[in-house]
């Protein structure tokens, strides 16, 4: 690992230094993915649903140079302009070549996660432009000059009495103000006048649709459409993987991406832009970096399929337990442990190591991405390539071990709860990064094997 | 070129071809109050729901609920009055910027999900639905379906320049998880549901 650029674990440690904090970070994700349980199990055919959902994603990215092909022959007909971009910084060059022909130097931008990964505030801002991010959440974290630290939550990290310091400071709100419903007065009013002085905006893409040349934008505070709608310029950045097929499609994702990530029944918007209207100019940007190489790697191909709704996120119990900034990468969590890797396997040879392999993340996708059984997988590439330290390659060696066979599987069980039981220290301790700042569980007196056996032959 | 790099780069590492699912029918509970339905996902979001008998009640209530609304237009012929003016149409956006009511009729409206589609021939000038500080929508009974895959099916390929579903007011969770009604839309939804 190179020495500027902290693990997880070592983030994780910062994180988990104020652990009301984590209690209550812990907290509040889990009871969005319990709204999200609530509200799934509320439609009977929920997995029918995923499962749809994931076969179409599969269809997808096995046709997608085509998909590709015929979504900008669409979009074209309809009078957007189109471009591609390899990668994150010819992305960020079209976006200011834009903004330059038009001689605009204030750009107004929705949540784009691609921009993110991109890191197009920093250019932009290089090169003298001057960028406003309008999610609430990211204005918060801009305002912060911090990263969003989960993709659908940006600022789920921050309490709100330092967003009211964040206000006071830089918007001008009294002091000690820390009322969620003044402080978003605050941010409306703020942002309005933004919205209202702006001559282009950028948005992310949710979905674009091959057949008919539109993209789909979904939130739940209208800045997309603010933005879009009073801008002369429009510029939309969607990665390869956003394509759907037709229009019927989009009833089968936007019935699961809001369910899955807070448990709402949709978005308060979802946008169709299919042409520009009149007098008003509207860009796409299709966005490689990196996709088409995860594209090649079969054991993570499947990745490409994920939608963006986070769910993967509030289920996890390292995620958490060790907030989204502990991933230092612009998507965090499970899948940004899967995704980060592919563009730098060594700056992100951490990541796939940040999991209990619990499952979870699977579990709740809703697009069935294996995510667990890809974040293991990455563990061994990642070792066999030399990228892992010392103390993870011994345990990746134990697990295998362990894992080979089901006679040591079960010792290796029961050995564990004992040490549990009693020598707790032996498991907390350094060369174990995950256990530290965690008091161990309490171990179960017997394994579910121990109890099954039991049970089902005392009948 | 990027363009044919990438495409390249695909045709080589995409998977062989995977069918697209063709059944996209599922499971539905015929039996359900469609307007009921309707009515209480809406009022969970946070809209407010008058099912009347006709829209000659609708103006009444308006001016009840917002008696301090000074700017107030309507897209929908029916509900004009001195009280309500016709929309007006201007090719700059932002003088709608101080609307504080703006009345529409959506095309189709999703129990499942209170939804409601408008098309942008139905928005006056699509930055309206928005910018107003408050909303309100015109439902015909006629025109509810009772999920996503219905509403699709009805809309169908038919062209439009923009469109939208729109489900209650704008809001946010990003303080601390506490629901906030008027984020950078409308503070309120008022359906009308005829
Ligand atoms: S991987 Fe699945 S659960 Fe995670 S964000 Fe993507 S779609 Fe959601």
């Amino acid at each position: 690992m190179s020495e500027t650029i902290k693990t997880h674990p070592e983030l994780a440690e910062i994180f988990n230094k104020d652990e009301e904090r984590v209690d209550w970070h812990d907290e509040t994700l889990w009871w969005i993915r319990q709204k999200r349980d609530k509200s799934a199990h509320s439609i009977p055919e929920w997995e029918q649903l995923r499962e749809t959902a994931s076969q179409i994603k599969n269809n997808v990215l096995s046709d997608l140079a085509n998909y590709l092909l015929a979504f900008e022959k669409n979009a074209k007909a309809n009078g957007i302009i189109v471009h591609w971009a390899a990668n994150a910084e010819e992305h960020n060059q079209q976006v200011h070549s834009i903004l330059k022909v038009h001689g605009i130097q204030q750009m107004v931008k929705s949540k784009s996660m691609l921009t993110e990964e991109c890191h197009l505030n920093e250019y932009l801002e290089k090169h003298g432009m001057d960028v406003i991010d309008s999610d609430l959440g990211e204005r918060i974290v801009q305002l912060a000059k911090e990263p969003p630290s989960h993709i659908v939550l940006p600022c789920i990290h921050k309490k709100k009495e330092e967003i009211g310091d964040l206000f006071h400071i830089h918007l001008g709100s009294p002091a000690g103000t820390s009322d969620p419903q003044v402080l978003t007065e605050t941010a409306r009013q703020h942002l309005r006048e933004t919205f209202l002085t702006r001559k282009a905006a950028l948005t992310g893409v949710n979905f674009a649709i091959a057949a008919t040349g539109e993209f789909v934008v979904c939130t739940n505070e209208g800045n997309a459409d603010m933005g879009a709608h009073l801008a002369d310029v429009h510029i939309a950045s969607m990665g390869i993987e956003k394509i759907i097929p037709d229009r019927k499609h989009l009833g089968v994702f936007l019935r699961l991406l809001t369910r899955s990530a807070t448990g709402q029944p949709i978005t308060t918007y979802s946008s169709h832009f299919k042409k520009p209207r009149k007098g008003q100019e509207m860009h796409i940007i299709i966005v490689d970096n990196g996709r088409t190489i995860q594209m090649g790697r079969e054991d993570f191909r499947a990745s490409l399929k994920c939608i963006r709704c986070g769910a993967c996120m509030n289920t996890c119990p390292v995620y958490r337990r060790s907030g989204g900034h502990s991933y230092h990468n612009a998507i965090s969590g499970p899948i940004g442990a899967i995704l980060a890797p592919n563009l730098d396997m060594k700056k992100y040879a951490d990541l796939p190591f940040a999991s209990t392999l619990c499952g979870s993340c699977s579990n709740v996708c809703p697009v069935k991405i294996d995510i667990h059984q890809q974040l293991y997988k990455w563990r061994q590439v990642i070792v066999k390539e030399g990228y892992a330290d010392t103390s993870k390659k011994l345990g990746m060696q134990l697990m295998t071990f362990t894992l080979s066979s089901p006679t040591v599987y079960r010792t290796a069980g029961k050995a564990g709860r004992w040490v549990l039981k009693h020598i707790p220290f032996a498991v907390n301790n350094q060369f174990n990064p995950w256990y530290k700042h965690r008091d161990m569980p309490e171990a179960p007196a017997e394994s579910f094997g121990e109890w099954y056996k039991k049970n089902v032959t005392d009948k | 070129m990027s363009k044919e790099k990438i495409l390249a780069a695909l045709r080589h590492n995409q998977p062989e071809i995977s069918a697209l699912p063709v059944n996209l029918a599922f499971e539905r509970d015929e039996s359900i109050n469609l307007v009921e339905k309707f009515r209480v996902i809406a009022e969970g979001i946070g809209s407010k729901v008058y099912v009347v008998a006709g829209l000659e009640e609708v103006a009444a209530l308006i001016a009840a609920d917002f008696p301090e609304a000074k700017r107030v237009l309507s897209t929908v012929a029916e509900v004009v009055s001195s009280a309500i003016p016709a929309f007006e149409l201007h090719e700059d956006p932002h003088t709608y910027a101080d609307v504080d009511i703006a009345i529409f009729k959506p095309r189709l409206a999703v129990a499942e999900n209170s939804a409601l589609w408008i098309t942008e021939d139905r928005m006056g000038v699509r930055a309206l639905p928005f910018i107003t500080q408050h909303i309100i929508m015109l439902v015909d009974k006629n025109t509810l379906v009772p999920d996503m895959h219905a509403a699709y099916e009805k809309i169908g390929d038919t062209d439009y320049g923009f469109s939208t579903f729109i489900a209650g007011p704008s809001k946010t969770a990003d303080i601390e998880q506490s629901l906030v009604l008027g984020a950078h839309g409308p503070r309120s939804m008022t359906i009308f549901m005829h």
